[in-house]
């Protein structure tokens, strides 16, 4: 049962995501409070440590760590001694050196994270690394999805756009399919992985063919940062077989949501005006709502490393 | 654990919750500023059966919360499984008095967690602590205004509760660990 450290969804097992969901309820009554703030982890330090920029994720854990009582440092590489040429690793050090409990890693190199996890003691959570791993999101994603439908198994849902560069395409898929979702992508052959045999889902390379069947669209943001070439014409294009626009929101299965990890591209993966119909439709678009449960989860987890044997 | 003898059996317990009942009505001169909190997870059905009987002789409806304390444990170091519940208080507890209601009372540490609680949630006029059983062995300086059971203990012992909510049985027994 014990987790040192949460770098990956492969890493976790039914039972640790069942455990995780469960005790992020506990966590989000909290967040309701007038008191928003518990002393569970009051005197422990929790670094974050980011070498690319991030506004929610590293807010999230943030906050999941002060509404815990924790102390936070936040490091960013651009203001540190790593202009001076210091290492990554040396400089983690350094840091460690003034002891800290947990490190919350991002970095842009897929499995930079864990490289660092083996090189210090103390629990360090994946906070996106690369095109590999986003674990935090996918178990937020996943606790959304289970308040919404109080259920997992056999929840249909459609994965739409970038997968070939997702962290979070990768880190959903896996979670989703070992908790018995059922997982289909939908996505231009240009931006799938060469191999899909790995995920073993089918693909759709229009959206149409599968909205009205599925009980959650999941619309993935349009990595530009990564995409070193172009993977399609054109933004008309990719609107016209791909874009969430108003017509195929309403064409979505009765009682199903519509999710996205953020920031979203208005105008590309949804049209700016469904996202502006948000306030009105909660039981629907569940972006703001996933944002919220991101802290919940998050509180969780940094309560779960920081507390087992 | 192999259990050594029984301490309360269901018409013991049954008594009890009467006497504390009376004992609460009489020293809060009635039941108008009060309110139940039980503690997760055995001060909840003691809570309710406590509440349940006030309410049926005062003829009145008294609120009723849950607390999990263990986001306020002091022993997260100690690295002890962790079962959370669900803390539900969903109405104002400021300016009332507060019937804190648990099975065992041990240490004290639970009810120092507890304290912190509901500070979080607001400033009660009182809060009063209710018990099924004393056992001794305070670390701390709390004690029990309402007790069903003093019952001095040894420390190689272990007091197990029992309600008909949880275990489907009433009993109080005193354990070898």
């Amino acid at each position: 049962m014990s987790l040192k450290n949460i770098l990956d969804i492969e890493e976790l097992n039914k039972t640790h995501v069942l455990k995780i969901i469960e005790s992020t309820g506990y966590f989000k009554e909290v967040l309701g409070r007038d008191l928003k703030k518990v002393p569970a982890l009051r005197g422990k330090t929790i670094i974050n440590i980011f070498y690319e920029p991030s506004t929610r994720t590293r807010t999230s854990f943030e906050l999941a760590a002060k509404r815990l009582s924790a102390d936070v440092i936040n490091f960013s590489p651009s203001s540190s001694s790593m202009k001076k040429g210091e290492t990554e690793l040396d400089t983690i050090k350094t840091i460690l050196e003034m002891k800290a409990d947990l490190a919350v890693v991002r970095h842009k190199d897929s499995g930079f994270v864990k490289y660092i996890s083996e090189h210090i003691t103390i629990p360090v959570i994946n906070a996106g690394d690369g095109r590999h791993a986003h674990p935090t999101q996918a178990l937020l994603d996943l606790f959304t999805i289970y308040c919404h439908f109080k259920r997992m198994e056999k929840i249909k849902i459609a994965i739409v756009g970038d997968i070939l560069n997702s962290r979070v395409a990768r880190s959903d898929i896996s979670l989703f399919k070992k908790m018995d979702l059922e997982v289909f992508t939908v996505s231009p052959s240009m931006l799938l992985p060469e191999d899909m045999s790995y995920f073993d889902t089918k693909n759709f390379e229009c959206i149409d063919e599968i909205i009205g069947q599925c009980d959650v669209i999941y619309m993935l943001r349009m990595q530009f940062e990564r995409q070193n070439k172009k993977f399609y014409p054109s933004v008309r294009e990719y609107n016209r077989f791909f874009t969430l626009d108003f017509k195929r929101f309403n064409n979505m299965k009765e009682g199903a949501i519509l999710m996205h990890p953020g920031p979203v591209n208005r105008g590309i993966e949804i049209d700016g005006r469904v996202l502006d119909m948000e306030d009105r439709n909660l039981a629907k678009i569940k972006i703001g709502e996933q944002v919220g449960n991101g802290v919940a989860v998050r509180m969780a987890l940094l309560h779960y490393l920081l507390s087992q044997k | 654990m192999r259990e050594k003898a029984t301490v309360l059996n269901e018409s013991d317990m049954d008594r009890i919750v009467k006497r504390i009942a009376h004992e609460i009505i009489e020293r809060n001169k009635g039941s108008n500023n009060l309110i139940f909190l039980g503690i997760q997870k055995k001060g909840i059905p003691l809570a309710e059966r406590i509440r349940d009987h006030i309410e049926n002789l005062e003829k009145t409806k008294i609120d009723f919360g849950k607390l999990d304390i263990s986001f306020y444990r002091d022993d997260i170091d100690k690295k002890i499984k962790t079962d959370f519940n669900i803390t539900d208080i969903p109405f104002e507890i400021k300016d009332k008095d507060i019937i804190l209601v648990d099975d065992v009372l041990f240490t004290g540490r639970t009810i120092r967690a507890a304290l912190d609680a509901i500070m979080d949630f607001g400033r009660p006029k009182s809060i009063q602590l209710v018990v099924l059983i004393d056992r001794g062995h305070r670390e701390l300086p709390i004690r029990a205004d309402y007790v069903g059971k003093n019952l001095p203990t040894s420390l190689n012992e272990y007091v197990e509760v029992m309600f008909k909510e949880i275990e489907g049985e009433d009993k109080v027994s005193i354990c070898w660990i």
